[in-house]
């Protein structure tokens, strides 16, 4: 197929607005001024400035150690959630169930969070790492249920038959038939529960106290001030990591599609 | 194949290895199985035959144990297995889709049973090289499933349920995703390998022609209902039903009404215009009977002159000629409007090209080449 | 047994830390304010029986969401903006989505990896990428000096402009992805049939494309539309005080004025503003989930 010339502008328009902002925040890192906006030569000085900002380091700290617990938290709770959506048959109250999986991802943030913290408040649980892991779980596990599920669903449940048949207890079929297949389902949904938790700063905000400010919380009320070349700096770590991450996952599905393709096509010759 | 002596079906002392006993299953409104009995003897290679939502895959799920009968009693070697959970049952199960797991390999994937039983290294790899042997897969034993063909893929889908030596192995569609060449090679594989395991199997499938050949019963079900339970020999010579013998292969079925003419025969007024048929039935049937005459089309001759000897004779004009290589059908229409279909077997090259489209035709049978059925 | 501990797990983890905070909220938009710790009255107190704290609610509250019209303000302008940014959204996602769709097979991956990207990139930094640009010396006004555009610099950050900027910028992944997933199901045959009987080109794309495409752009709509609603990081950052939103006027309440009944009467109108888009996309997605059987 031919592009025409206006998919042809589309396309480089959509994209250049979706990452020329990007670009410009990286160049702006390296600017020697403190100005962010005015280009006073090539400096790294503010990564330097970056690596001594004890708080934004321990902030730093307190994300990942709060998206590792969550996220994984989130992750078992979800595969479990979509297990039984998908495989648990009719129970007792299945569609608030359902209705609970759903309703996380189109609520607003703000009401989660207000909604959490005056749970915790009611619970007496004392606002730091623990409350802020709580509710990211809570709100992640949705999506993770979601991904997961999807998978499932399209899963040939005759797989699972096929290994009762051959004498596995109803776990035994899980562990050794579902889950390896589910398995990249599991990691990917694994992998947004962390990006979720890493990039929440409304829950967070809600939920947590003053012992543990995590990165968002941190870089929300710098920005508040203005535009800061630190913040860039961090900005672009962050963005190359992202970068960094999401081109070598696609790279490898990409391998492993092309590889299943040949070997398919193998199958066929020496039949 | 076969002996002429196996038929332990009709030894009253013979215990069946598998006796279903007015099993009725119910899905919520639906009933897929109406108060079924059944008996399935060892050794036996028996075949569920019938249309898509006939109830046959819901029959092998329950041996399988992967549904429950609502009512009834399902007996293997004389014990109710009901209660019993599909991963403690004598019985193994080779899945329509195939259901090989992905991420194993072909050995991996036969050993899984074995290993699930705590059987020692040596004896999980004893086991898995005589199941390669025998589906003759040794080459592959170290591919993944989707690095193989379909047909290979079937194997190993037989030989992972063979694996545990099961008593009863249930065969769902086994050939289905397979092309037509295949199949029938497929089919006499799996008939050695029948009689050389000595396991008995149950083979569901909607293929006809499968069924008659692979199988030594035959079970034609329709809406959760046994139709038949017979030989293929006997289902194909005496259905004892219009349905049965409309399934089964090609046939003419003409409509009228029974009188007796004879001992054991019958006249049948089906036309207006056209003369009484004769035909013969052990099965009695009282005079202005309504009844269905089946007959199959190869059993029908065609001739350009009139034969002089014939039980039944009509003529009628070429209507239609299906010309498929070995045989051909001949549709011939009757004056009243009826179409009758006559084969013949071509096996001269070029034979009776001499009959061709709109040619009148005579059409001749004996009184003993159909079936009288009451319904 | 195992059953009932895989479906009992993560059911009473919902409900404890989903379900019940709902209620929370709901009884606290219905107590009194207090000068206390928790500042409202009457207090959480099981011990006392639901009856006693039945007799103690009002809807107070409530009344003042309809009296004060800061509130109403703030709903009706979160509902213009949301609707506003949503149009916008489409507006530029569509075209890039159809040219996605049209692209040469081998390098859909890879514009699909480009859109998806951002997603995965913090929602903040993307956010604050647009205080650089947009602010009074900003990138785009040194841009419009430069070229003579403009003599004067251009005020936008800070203004309701920014926030309809920021919200098309971080949510446009979200229309883009729907309607591509439906134009790239699209058969391509069937433009050419409608070509073939007489359509021009634009015609086939009005009577054939968008209607087909029609469940992409509803889902698209819904995705961005709903979560722009409650939003509060964009009308913080790029947003001016004249910026009414009502995540913004929620935060507020509960950080700065520390009236938490009025805070969840705020959270529970939001919620009942957000009932009728939800089930409207959820009634979609259905449709569309039927029609793929």
């Amino acid at each position: 197929m031919r592009l025409s010339w206006f998919n042809v502008v589309s396309l480089t328009l959509g994209f250049a607005f979706l990452y020329i902002p990007m670009v410009i925040l990286v160049i702006f890192s390296f600017n020697e001024s403190k100005l962010v906006t005015v280009w006073a030569g090539f400096s790294t000085k503010w990564y330097g400035e970056l690596v001594q900002n004890e708080a934004f380091l321990n902030a730093a700290w307190v994300t990942v150690k709060v998206a590792v617990f969550s996220s994984t938290l989130a992750t078992v709770l979800g595969t479990m959630a979509a297990y039984v959506l998908i495989r648990g048959g009719r129970f007792l109250g299945r569609t608030l169930f359902s209705g609970m999986i759903y309703a996380p991802l189109v609520m607003p943030e703000v009401i989660t969070g207000l909604s959490l913290l005056l749970l915790f408040i009611g619970l007496g649980l004392d606002r730091g790492v623990l409350t802020v892991v709580l509710a990211h779980t809570t709100f992640s596990m949705c999506y993770v249920s979601v991904v997961v599920s999807s998978r499932l669903a399209t899963f040939d449940r005759s797989l699972e038959e096929a290994a009762l048949d051959l004498g596995c207890s109803p776990m035994e079929a899980f562990r050794l038939v579902t889950l390896p297949i589910i398995a990249p389902a599991v990691i990917s949904g694994w992998l947004l529960a962390f990006t979720l938790s890493l990039d929440d700063l409304v829950i967070a905000s809600f939920t947590t106290g003053p012992s543990a400010t995590t990165l968002p919380i941190k870089i929300f009320s710098a920005v508040r001030l203005g535009v800061s070349p630190e913040i860039n700096a961090l900005s672009t770590i962050m963005i190359a990591i992202v970068t960094v991450g999401v081109i070598t996952a696609s790279l490898i599905s990409k391998r492993s599609l092309v590889r299943q393709k040949k070997d398919e096509q193998q199958a066929i010759r020496t039949q | 194949m076969q002996t002429a002596e196996f038929a332990p079906w009709e030894d009253p002392q013979q215990k069946p290895l598998i006796r279903f006993q007015n099993v009725t299953k119910r899905f919520g409104e639906f009933t897929a199985i109406h108060d079924l009995s059944l008996d399935i003897f060892e050794r036996e290679f028996f075949a569920l035959l019938g249309p898509s939502g006939c109830g046959k895959t819901t029959m092998m799920r329950m041996l399988g144990g992967f549904e429950t009968p609502t009512e009834g009693r399902i007996e293997l070697a004389g014990q109710d297995i009901g209660p019993v959970p599909p991963n403690k049952r004598a019985t193994n199960m080779m899945f329509q889709s195939y259901a090989l797991f992905p991420h194993l390999s072909v050995w991996d994937n036969i050993a899984f049973g074995l290993r699930r039983d705590k059987k020692s290294k040596e004896q999980v790899a004893a086991r898995v090289e005589e199941m390669l042997k025998l589906t003759r897969l040794e080459k592959f034993s170290r591919r993944k499933p989707h690095q193989i063909s379909g047909g290979q893929r079937q194997r190993v889908a037989l030989a992972r349920s063979l694996a545990k030596a099961p008593k009863l192995l249930l065969l769902d569609e086994p050939l289905g995703a397979l092309d037509k060449k295949l199949r029938q090679d497929t089919q006499f594989e799996l008939m050695d390998i029948q009689e050389t395991t000595g396991t008995t199997f149950v083979i569901v499938t909607h293929d006809q022609e499968e069924a008659m050949t692979v199988a030594s019963r035959v079970a034609v079900m329709d809406e959760g209902r046994l139709m038949q339970v017979a030989t293929p020999a006997r289902i194909y010579e005496t259905p004892e039903s219009v349905y049965v013998a409309d399934f089964i292969g090609d046939v003419n079925i003409v409509h009228g009404k029974a009188t007796a003419s004879g001992k054991e025969q019958y006249r049948i007024d089906w036309s207006d215009t056209l003369p009484p048929l004769t035909a013969t039935s052990a099965k009695p049937f009282s005079d202005g009977q309504d009844c269905h005459l089946a007959i199959r089309p190869e059993k029908v001759a065609i001739s350009t002159e009139r034969p002089e000897a014939a039980d039944n004779v009509v003529q009628g004009t070429v209507h239609d000629i299906a010309y498929l290589g070995n045989l051909s059908t001949y549709h011939v229409a009757l004056p009243g409007g009826t179409i009758i279909k006559a084969q013949t077997a071509n096996t001269r090259r070029i034979s009776r090209r001499h009959i061709t489209w709109e040619d009148p035709v005579w059409l001749s049978w004996t009184a003993t080449a159909g079936v009288l059925l009451a319904e | 047994m195992r059953r009932f501990v895989l479906i009992s797990v993560p059911y009473l983890w919902l409900l404890l830390l989903f379900l019940i905070p709902f209620i929370i909220v709901l009884k606290i938009s219905l107590s009194d304010t207090a000068l206390s710790i928790p500042p409202y009255a009457p207090a959480l107190d099981w011990a006392e029986g639901i009856g006693a704290f039945l007799g103690q609610l009002d809807f107070e509250n409530f009344v003042w969401l309809t009296e004060d019209d800061l509130y109403w303000k703030a709903y009706l302008s979160s509902l213009w903006i949301a609707l506003v940014s949503t149009a916008f959204t489409l507006l530029f996602g569509y075209p890039i989505a159809y040219g996605m769709a049209r692209a040469p097979e081998e390098w859909r991956p890879t514009l699909m990896m480009l859109v998806i990207l951002p997603f995965w990139t913090s929602f903040l930094i993307r956010v604050y990428a647009w205080m650089g640009i947009l602010s009074n010396e900003g990138f785009l006004n040194q841009l419009l000096l430069w070229l003579g555009i403009v003599d004067t610099p251009l005020t936008i950050l800070n203004t309701n402009t920014a926030v309809y900027i920021g919200i098309v910028y971080t949510y446009l992944p979200f229309m883009i992805l729907p309607i591509y997933a439906a134009l790239d199901r699209l058969d391509g045959s069937l433009i050419e049939a409608a070509e073939d009987l007489g359509c021009s080109r634009l015609l086939a794309f009005w009577l054939v494309t968008i209607p087909l495409s029609r469940n992409g752009i509803v889902a698209g709509c819904f995705l961005v539309f709903i979560p722009a609603l409650g939003e509060f990081v964009i009308p913080s950052l790029l947003g001016g005080s004249g910026t009414l939103m009502i995540g913004k006027v929620l935060w507020e309440e509960f950080f700065s004025n520390r009236d938490w009944p009025v805070a969840s009467a705020v959270a529970v109108v939001l919620l009942l503003i957000l009932v009728i888009p939800i089930v409207l996309f959820q009634r979609n997605q259905q449709k569309q989930a039927e029609a793929e059987q």
